[in-house]
Parts: C-alpha cells; sequence; structure tokens
C-alpha cells in the first residue's frame, strides 16, 4: 500500500506506524486470483464427492427397490427366469470373508506383535515391513491366479478344484498386509511407560503383551481389521478362478461358493434384465454392509476417544 | 512407613523369585511364534513371485521379449503378444493419473487449508473415504449401466470435433477405453485425496505462519511453502495409486470392452493385463495359462517397481525441516 509519506512527523504524538484499519481490495490482482484458485479448488472437491452420490443413489434406487425378504433368502433363477433373490450368495460372501479373516487376523496380528515388540528396527523387521509394503500393493487379480496355481490348480485340499476354502485363503492374502501394518502401528502408540511398568511388577514379556500392550492398542488394531474385512467383502478379483461361483446353496467349504461380488460381476455382463436387476439389488446389499462396517470402525475409534 | 521389626534383614523382605521353566519356555515360545508369523510376509510374497514365474517359464521360453511387443494374442494358433494389454495398461493408469491428480490434490488442499468450516471439511473427507472403501464391482455396475450412457453424448461430440486425431478416430459404441479411465479416475482420486490430505496436515504449522507472517496470500503460501514441504509424500501417493490403477481389474474388465486388437483411440475397446487374466484364465488351458501368467509376472513386476519407487520417494525426497 502506497502511504503518502507525512511532511513533518510529529513526534509528540509519536505515530511511527500507519494506523489506518487493514482492508481488503478485492481489485488486486492477487486477491481476485487467490478467489479464482480457492473456487477452483471448491469446484474439485465438489466433483470430488459427485461419484459418491451418482453411485449410492443409483444403488439404493435401482437395488433398493428389488428388496424383500425373498431376495434375502431364496436362490438366484436360472439365466433369463425371474424370481428369487441372492440368499446364497449373502451366505457365502460372509463364509469366505468369515475364513479369510481366521486366517488373516491370528497371522496379522502376530506378525505385527513381532514387528513392534521384537524386533522394532531390526534388519529382519525393516525386511518384513517392506515385503508388507510391496505385498499391499500386490494387484488382486494376482493373489487370485497364486491361489488358483497354489491351491485350486494342485487340487490339495481332498481333490477338490474350486473351493470356498481357496476363495478364503486368497483374500486373507489381501487382507493379511493391512492388519499387520494396523497391528505394528497401533502398538507403537502405546507408551513406553504401560510396558516399563508391567515389566516393573515383574510380568514376563508373554504377559506384558497379552495382557497390557495389545489391550491398549485395542481400538487401533480392531478399527483396521474392520476396515480389512469391509474391504475383503467386496473383493471380486480373487475369488473368481478360486472359490468360483455356485448358482445353489453352499455344499460344504471344499466346493464351489457364491458370493455377492462374482454374483454381481457375472449378472451385470448378462444380457437379461431381471439378472441385472438382481446384480443391483446385490449391490445394494453389499454396500449398506460394507458402508456399515466403515461406519462402525469409525464409531469405535470415537467411543474410545470419550 | 514403619518397618516391621520382625523382618530383620533384607534377604527376608524380598525373596527372589526364580521364573519356571515353563514361563521361560512360553516366552521363548511366544517370540517365535511370531516370528513365524512375521515371516509369513515374506513367504507368500516370495511364493507369488516363484509361483506366477514357474508357471510361466514355458511362455517365457516359447515367446521371450518378443511377447511383450507383439499385439497377436490367438490362443486358436497358440500364438500369444501382450502389446495390447500392456499399452492399455499404461495408457488407462497414467490417463486416469493425468484426471485425478489434479482433482485429488485440488480437494486435499481444500480440505485442509482453512478454507471452510471444520465440520464441512470433515464431512467432505468422510465421503472421500466412503467413495474409496466402495467395491470396484459395484463402480463397474455403475459405469456399464449409468456413467457409459451418460457421457456417450460427449464422446461422440470429442469424435465429432477431433476423429482427425488417431485418438478419437473410433465411433464410440459402448464398453472402451475413455469410460475405464473415467471409473479408474473415480478409483484412485480417493486415495490422492487422503494420501495428499496426510501429507498436507503434517506440514509444520510454523511454515504457514511463517508464509502468512510476510504478508503472502493464501494460494501464494500454498504454491511456494505448503506444498513444496508436502511434495514427497503427495508423489509418494500419486506412485501408489498408479500401481492400483495399474492392477485394477474389475471395473475396468466390465467397462473396458475387452478388444484384442490394437487402437490407438480411446474411444475404442481395448484391454489391460489385468481385464485380460480376469477374462481369459477361467477358460484358458496349457500354453494359454502360461502365457497369462508371463502377462501376470509384467504386471508385477510393474506394479513392484512402482511401488518400490514410492517407497523410495517418500523416504528420500522428504524435506527437512
Amino acid at each position: 500500500m502506497a502511504n503518502p509519506a507525512p511532511k513533518s512527523i510529529s513526534y509528540a504524538n509519536t505515530d511511527l506506524f500507519d494506523r489506518r484499519p487493514l482492508f481488503f481490495d478485492g481489485t488486486l490482482k492477487r486477491n481476485q486470483l487467490n478467489l479464482l484458485l480457492t473456487g477452483i479448488a471448491a469446484l474439485f472437491a465438489s466433483i470430488a464427492v459427485l461419484p459418491l452420490f451418482l453411485v449410492l443413489g443409483h444403488v439404493l434406487v435401482k437395488g433398493g427397490s428389488l428388496f424383500s425378504w425373498a431376495l434375502l433368502t431364496e436362490l438366484p433363477p436360472a439365466p433369463g427366469l425371474s424370481g428369487g433373490g441372492i440368499g446364497n450368495a449373502i451366505f457365502g460372501t460372509i463364509v469366505v470373508t468369515l475364513i479369510a479373516t481366521l486366517i488373516a487376523v491370528p497371522i496379522g496380528v502376530g506378525g505385527g506383535v513381532f514387528l513392534c515388540e521384537y524386533s522394532r528396527n531390526g534388519w529382519f523387521a525393516q525386511f518384513v515391513r517392506f515385503g508388507n509394503d510391496v505385498l499391499a500393493g500386490v494387484p488382486s487379480i494376482i493373489a487370485g491366479i497364486f491361489i488358483y496355481g497354489l491351491v485350486v490348480a494342485t487340487k490339495v485340499f481332498f481333490d477338490q478344484s474350486y473351493s470356498a476354502l481357496a476363495g478364503g485363503i486368497a483374500l486373507s492374502v489381501l487382507m493379511l498386509p493391512t492388519v499387520i501394518k494396523t497391528t505394528d502401528e497401533g502398538l507403537r502408540l502405546v507408551p513406553q511407560e504401560l510396558r516399563w511398568g508391567a515389566y516393573g511388577v515383574g510380568a514376563s514379556k508373554f504377559v506384558t503383551v497379552m495382557r497390557i500392550t495389545l489391550p491398549a492398542a485395542f481400538t487401533p488394531i480392531s478399527t483396521g481389521i474392520v476396515l480389512a474385512v469391509a474391504r475383503a467383502a467386496g473383493e471380486t478379483a480373487p475369488l473368481i478362478f478360486t472359490a468360483l461361483f455356485s448358482p445353489y446353496w453352499p455344499d460344504g467349504l471344499f466346493s464351489p461358493i457364491a458370493s455377492m461380488s462374482v454374483l454381481i460381476y457375472n449378472f451385470a455382463i448378462m444380457p437379461y434384465e431381471y439378472q441385472n436387476a438382481l446384480a443391483w439389488a446385490a449391490s445394494f446389499v453389499l454396500v449398506v454392509m460394507i458402508l456399515g462396517a466403515n461406519l462402525l470402525s469409525r464409531w469405535i475409534t470415537r467411543m474410545a476417544k470419550t | 512407613m514403619p518397618t516391621d521389626p520382625s523382618l530383620a534383614s533384607p534377604e527376608d523382605v524380598f525373596t527372589l523369585r526364580r521364573r519356571p521353566p515353563s514361563e521361560k519356555l512360553l516366552d521363548t515360545g511366544f517370540r517365535q511364534l511370531t516370528l513365524a508369523l512375521a515371516s509369513a510376509v515374506a513367504f507368500v510374497l516370495i511364493g507369488i513371485f516363484l509361483t506366477v514365474f514357474v508357471e510361466a517359464r514355458e511362455a517365457i521360453a516359447q515367446f521371450g521379449l518378443t511377447f511383450l511387443t507383439t499385439s497377436d494374442w490367438d490362443p486358436g494358433n497358440e500364438t500369444f503378444g501382450a502389446w495390447v494389454a500392456i499399452y492399455g495398461t499404461l495408457v488407462s493408469s497414467l490417463l486416469a493419473l493425468v484426471i485425478a491428480v489434479p482433482l485429488g490434490v485440488g480437494t486435499a488442499i481444500f480440505i485442509t487449508e482453512d478454507i471452510i468450516p471444520v465440520q464441512v471439511r470433515e464431512t467432505i473427507g468422510l465421503m472421500v473415504e466412503l467413495l474409496a472403501a466402495l467395491p470396484s464391482v459395484v463402480l463397474g455396475l455403475w459405469a456399464i449401466f449409468v456413467l457409459e450412457p451418460a457421457i456417450r453424448p460427449v464422446l461422440n461430440l470429442l469424435h465429432h470435433l477431433l476423429g482427425w486425431t488417431p485418438f478419437f478416430s473410433t465411433v464410440p459404441q459402448g464398453p472402451g477405453m475413455a469410460p475405464a479411465i473415467l471409473i479408474l479416475v473415480v478409483m484412485v482420486m480417493p486415495i490422492i485425496t487422503s494420501i495428499s490430505r496426510d501429507a498436507l496436515n503434517q506440514v509444520p504449522i510454523e511454515l504457514r505462519q511463517g508464509a502468512y507472517g510476510v504478508g503472502t496470500t493464501r494460494w501464494g503460501a500454498i504454491f511456494s511453502v505448503i506444498l513444496p514441504a508436502a511434495v514427497s509424500a503427495i508423489v509418494g501417493g500419486v506412485m501408489l495409486s498408479l500401481g492400483r490403477a495399474m492392477g485394477e481389474t474389475m471395473a475396468v474388465t466390465m467397462i473396458i470392452g475387452n478388444s484384442l486388437n490394437f487402437s490407438l483411440s480411446l474411444l475404442a475397446p481395448g484391454n489391460t493385463i489385468a481385464s485380460l487374466l480376469a477374462n481369459q484364465f477361467g477358460e484358458a488351458d496349457g500354453i494359454q495359462i502360461s502365457a497369462l501368467m508371463y502377462a501376470a509376472l509384467i504386471l508385477m513386476i510393474l506394479t513392484f517397481v512402482v511401488n518400490v519407487a514410492a517407497q523410495w520417494i517418500v523416504k528420500r525426497l522428504s524435506l527437512r525441516y
């Protein structure tokens, strides 16, 4: 601001500074540029949230309209026919995700305990952390063909090729990095004083981990696990060559099993209208489950804070 | 504290308790168990590489490096070249990033700098994270039935105006590279947003105060102080999302058209390595499986390089304040 220099400085009234109030000059080039860029950022932010509303809106309208008790309990119809539901796919998704959780959570939490409690900066821990980040970046379809090569093609489980168990193992490969990482990072947040206190009263390392540090890190670990389960429940690529699909109720863990994600994929590309409608209905159920799990994890965090 | 007179010497006060062997065994056993569980990561990773490599050996021996550059994928004649899929993977993921990076970083700036009230910022952040949680198969379904019909007029217009360039030379007819790129944008933008948001939040408040203190405008501070301070983490996040985009399977497979013919046009159907695998792996046998494994190996190497580069960038290029 060009301030006309006072002709004579009156030292009696010592006013060395410009005391005029600060003002905002909207015509300045920098202020206009500022406004323009803020507008662009606001536009980008609205574009960023737009897909969520569009996708959720379509899923709610197209999928929710078909929602009924029969949808949740009946078998899908043969191609081209209508009626029936996605009961076996809902059940199958739960079964496969449960298998994956039962495999990935013990391994992941155990591995995370090793990384944080036993070997924080050792070369092996660094290597495992690096490998974990690489594994997190492995495309999900690769996890599928890995389990195909390892379990399905070799028919290790009672000479069965495609099976619910194979699908669960494939999903657990995808869950493992998340569980390890959240356990490792959750345990790091536990104050060192808690461990010293436990050692001070004579607890062994095992007791300290089991009774003190793991319970203290319960919130971040459980949040991470819930998010990993939600992500696994929506995965399709690892299941299409492992769990395959089945139009019937599951026939044990060693045979192909339906899942909602594979049902959406199969029915979306069918030329029949009712099958497409079922794909939307399955999307509705799946999205409600997954967003519910996400909101649950937030709720866990918020509960722990208060 | 009054001392108990009946206890004369320290030996009476403190009795040394020796840990029973069972307790020691439990302790070391637990350590070994967690060590074994941590090694599982290494085993799985090596197992994936080995399985894919071993299954791909036959195709590697037969086709060699010409597999990467030829575009003839014909299971009937048992000739395989993955150029169409490799080209599609690179083009779709890079173009998706070109759109998603400004959107994601812009959104992150909007919700970290003090532009709007905290509640609104947190709501936008929550919505972006929920978008990231949507399963890709649902996005694929949406892309087939909603997105693609909706953008068809725009693509037609592009073809009309820019049809003389090779990139828009074909008439859009349903599935193709362009809608696949858009759905990839929807999938990677939330990742870029949340990583950039974390990075911007970690820029020390003193840097901002310093910038504003010398009288810069908001965007002056963002461009010359805040973004440079966060750039390594943002670039790392962008690389991570590039890896995601290259490996993304379901949504892309459902909307890209899975064509085996090479076309420069973005409006024509294309293919990616991941969608090639998703489409053909189920019905393949013999040398075709091996060729698909070879393609999977290429995809793995691509994502591996990108992910390691991302980690390296975050570690090495971070500014020290």
